[in-house]
C-alpha cells in the first residue's frame, strides 16, 4: 500500500466533483419534500437526466445544451409523478416507485446507441488569477460551472425557503396542507411547480455523473446516488446548508474509498465500494431519533374535499 | 369540469377491474412504444403475449412460464405483507441475493458428500440468511425509527458487492479454471432444486404455491393476518386495539425477507446453477410490480406472477426474433404499474363532471 500516493489537493478537488451530483439531487428534493411530497422516483430522475443529456450533448456537441436537456428530461418524468399523486391520489412511495423502475428502463432504453461513446468535455472554469493561488486555487477556483451552480443553488434554495414570500407558502403547503387550502393557497399547483424543481435538479446531477464525473454512459451508471440523495434529506434535517454539509461528506468518503483502491489497501475492493452505503444507514441511524423537523404533511395525500 | 367524489367505500369492482384495464392500456401504450421503435407493433404484442403461450414452440416455452414465476410470486407474497400494513421493504433484490449466497454456502461446504439431508438444510439457511438480512431494517426501524425504505435499498447496493466478493473469491469453482462464478449447483444431485429438469419442475414452484395458500389462510382466516390489514387501513384504530407496531414490523419485514431468500435459494439451486456476479437480475424489483398488480393478494399475486413472467419470456422471445431491445420490456413493465396507479384511482373515487361552482 501506498498512501503518499494519495495527492490531498486533488483529493479536495476530486470530492467536491464527487458531491456536487448528491447535492443538486438533495436540494431538488428538500424542496418537493418541503413542499410535503415524498418523491422516491430521485434515481429514476436521475439516471433519465443522465442519458438525456449525455445524449444531447454527443450530438450537439455542447455540454451546456446537454445539461439544458438533463433538467428538461427530469423535469418531464417528475411531471408524471406529479400526475399520479396529485392528480390521480395514488400512493406516493408506490409512485415514486414506479418513477425508478421506469427511469432505469428508460433510460436503459435510451441509451443503446451511446455506450463507448466520449461526451464533449465541459470546461473547466480557471478563474484568471484566483486559480493560480497554490493548493487553495486548484481545490476552490478551478472547477467547472455547474460544480459553482450546485452551491449558488443550495444558497437560493435556503434564502428562498427562509426569507421570502414563495418560501414562505412552500412551507405551509408542507406543514398543513389544509390550512394553507383554507388561506387560498393552490395546493395542486404550489406541489406540482416544487416536484418539477426536483425533477429538474435530479436531472442535473445525473448529467453532472455522465458528462464531468465519469464521463460516459452506462446502464445503471446512478449505482443507488439518488437514494443516497433521499438519505441526506433526512440528515439534513430539512435545511439546505446541511445537506451541502452531508453532500461533501458523502463526496468525501465516496472519493477516499477510490482513492484507498487505487493505492492498494489490502482491503478487497468490495468491501471498500460498500462503504458509502453502509455510512448512509449509519448517519440514518444516528439521525432519525429526531423527526420533529420533517413537513408535518409529508407524504400525505390532498384532496379538497368541497 | 372533472371532480373527484371520495366513495364511501372502495369499489369492490373496478378493483378487480383495474388489473385488467392497467394491462390493457399497457399493451396498447407498448405497441406505440414497439411501433416508435420501427416495430410491427402487433407483430411484437403477439410475440410477447400469445407466442409463448400457444405459439409453435409453446410446448418448451410453457415450462419456462413457472421458472420465472416462481421466484417473483415467492417474493411478491411476502412484500404484500409488510405493503399491506404500510411497511415498505423495497430491498427484496438484497435479501434474494443474500438467501441465495447462505443456501449455496451450505450446498457448497458439503460438496462432494450425497445425502438427503443437504438440500433441507440449504432451504433452511437460504431463508434464515434473507430473514436476517430483512431484520437489519426491521430492528433498525423497531429501536431507532429508521426509515425501512432506504436502509433496506441500501441493503441492496451492500449485498450486490458481497456477491460478487463470494463469486471471486470465497465460493469460486476450484476447479473452474480461474472463471469468477461457483462450482454448478444443478449438477449436484443432493444440492439441485430442480424435481426434474426435464419438465422444468422446482422446488421453488411448490415453495410459491405453498406461499400463496399460507398467505390467503393468514390474512384471512388469522388474527395476525387482519391485525396487518387493520393497521395498514386504519392504523388508529389498530393502535387503540393494541396492536404491537413493533411487532408487526419485525413480523413483516422478516417474513418477506426470508421468502425472498428462499426464492433467491431455489434460484441458485436450479435455473440459475452457480453463484455469479450477474445472478441476480432484478427479480425483487419486478416483485413490487408484482405485488401491486396482484391488488396485494395473494391469488392476484399468483396471477400477476405468472402475467410478469409472460412479459419477460416473450420480451426474450421478440428480442431474439424481432431484435427489440430487452430494455424495452423494462420500460413496458414500469408502464404497467404507472397505469395501474393512475387507474386506481377509480376505486377510491367517484369521477364526476360537473360545472365550476362559484361560492
Amino acid at each position: 500500500m501506498d498512501l503518499s500516493a494519495i495527492n490531498p489537493v486533488l483529493l479536495i478537488a476530486s470530492l467536491m466533483v464527487a458531491a456536487t451530483p448528491l447535492l443538486l439531487a438533495s436540494v431538488g428534493e428538500l424542496v418537493v419534500e418541503r413542499s410535503g411530497v415524498l418523491n422516491l422516483g430521485v434515481e429514476g430522475m436521475m439516471i433519465t437526466g443522465a442519458i438525456c443529456g449525455f445524449a444531447i450533448s454527443v450530438e450537439t456537441g455542447s455540454p451546456f445544451t446537454g445539461f439544458l436537456a438533463a433538467m428538461g428530461g427530469g423535469a418531464l418524468l417528475s411531471l408524471l409523478f406529479a400526475f399520479l399523486t396529485q392528480f390521480a391520489l395514488a400512493n406516493q412511495v408506490a409512485s415514486g416507485l414506479a418513477l425508478t423502475l421506469f427511469g432505469l428502463g428508460l433510460s436503459a432504453l435510451m441509451g443503446q446507441g451511446y455506450v463507448g461513446i466520449k461526451p464533449p468535455a465541459t470546461p473547466r472554469l480557471d478563474i484568471p488569477l484566483l486559480s493560480d493561488i497554490p493548493v487553495l486555487g486548484r481545490i476552490l477556483f478551478s472547477h467547472d460551472l455547474v460544480l459553482y451552480f450546485g452551491i449558488a443553488l443550495t444558497a437560493v434554495v435556503w434564502v428562498l425557503l427562509k426569507y421570502t414570500r414563495v418560501g414562505l407558502i412552500l412551507r405551509a403547503v408542507g406543514e398543513n396542507h389544509d390550512a394553507a387550502h383554507a388561506l387560498g393557497f393552490s395546493v395542486v399547483g404550489v406541489r406540482v411547480v416544487a416536484i418539477m424543481f426536483g425533477g429538474a435538479c435530479a436531472g442535473l446531477g445525473g448529467a453532472y455523473i455522465s458528462l464531468i464525473r465519469v464521463p460516459q454512459w452506462t446502464e445503471g451508471m446512478t449505482a443507488g446516488i439518488g437514494w443516497i440523495a433521499l438519505a441526506l434529506v433526512v440528515f439534513a434535517s430539512w435545511k439546505p446548508w446541511r445537506v451541502l454539509l452531508g453532500a461533501y461528506l458523502f463526496g468525501g468518503i465516496s472519493v477516499l474509498q477510490l482513492n484507498l483502491q487505487a493505492a492498494g489497501i489490502a482491503i478487497p475492493v468490495e468491501y471498500l465500494a460498500m462503504s458509502p452505503y453502509i455510512v448512509t444507514i449509519l448517519v440514518l441511524v444516528s439521525l432519525s431519533a429526531d423527526k420533529s423537523r420533517a413537513p408535518a404533511s409529508l407524504g400525505r395525500i390532498f384532496h379538497a374535499s368541497q | 369540469m372533472i371532480r373527484l367524489e371520495r366513495r364511501p367505500q372502495p369499489s369492490r369492482l373496478w378493483s378487480y377491474l383495474t388489473p385488467v384495464i392497467a394491462v390493457i392500456v399497457t399493451m396498447i401504450a407498448g405497441g406505440l412504444l414497439f411501433a416508435a421503435l420501427g416495430k410491427n407493433p402487433v407483430e411484437a404484442i403477439r410475440t410477447i403475449f400469445w407466442n409463448p403461450l400457444f405459439g409453435e414452440f409453446a410446448f418448451y416455452y410453457r415450462p419456462q412460464l413457472l421458472v420465472k414465476a416462481a421466484p417473483l410470486v415467492l417474493i411478491a407474497i411476502g412484500l404484500s405483507l409488510g405493503f399491506r400494513a404500510g411497511i415498505w421493504n423495497i430491498g427484496a433484490e438484497g435479501q434474494y441475493i443474500v438467501g441465495a449466497l447462505c443456501g449455496a454456502g451450505v450446498g457448497l461446504a458439503f460438496h462432494p458428500t450425497e445425502s438427503v439431508l443437504i438440500f433441507p438444510l440449504m432451504v433452511i439457511a437460504g431463508g434464515l440468511g434473507g430473514w436476517a438480512w430483512a431484520m437489519i431494517p426491521g430492528l433498525l426501524k423497531v429501536r431507532f425509527g429508521t426509515n425501512e425504505i432506504l436502509v433496506s435499498l441500501m441493503l441492496v447496493y451492500v449485498a450486490e458487492q458481497l456477491l460478487a466478493s463470494m463469486a471471486l473469491g470465497l465460493m469460486k469453482n476450484p476447479e473452474g479454471h480461474g472463471f469468477p462464478g461457483s462450482r454448478n449447483l444443478s449438477d449436484y444431485a443432493s444440492a439441485t432444486s430442480w424435481i426434474d429438469q426435464d419438465i422444468g419442475l422446482h422446488w421453488g414452484m411448490a415453495a410459491a404455491f405453498i406461499a400463496v395458500i399460507l398467505a390467503y389462510v393468514l390474512l384471512n382466516r388469522h388474527i395476525l393476518g387482519f391485525n396487518i390489514r387493520l393497521s395498514g387501513e386504519a392504523p388508529r384504530a389498530a393502535k387503540f386495539s393494541g396492536v404491537a407496531p413493533a411487532r408487526l414490523i419485525l413480523f413483516c419485514l422478516g417474513t418477506s425477507g426470508a421468502l425472498a431468500g428462499l426464492a433467491g435459494m431455489f434460484e441458485v439451486a436450479g435455473p440459475s446453477g452457480q453463484v455469479s456476479i450477474d445472478f441476480n437480475v432484478g427479480y425483487g424489483f419486478t416483485a413490487i410490480i408484482v405485488a401491486f398488480l396482484g391488488r396485494l393478494h395473494p391469488v392476484g399475486i399468483l396471477l400477476a406472477g405468472l402475467l410478469m413472467a409472460l412479459t419477460y419470456i416473450g420480451g426474450e422471445m421478440a428480442q431474439s426474433n424481432l431484435g427489440l431491445p430487452a430494455a424495452a420490456i423494462q420500460v413496458f413493465q414500469g408502464m404497467l404499474l404507472f397505469f395501474l396507479l393512475a387507474l386506481d384511482v377509480l376505486t377510491h373515487f367517484r369521477i364526476r363532471l360537473s360545472a365550476r361552482r362559484t361560492a
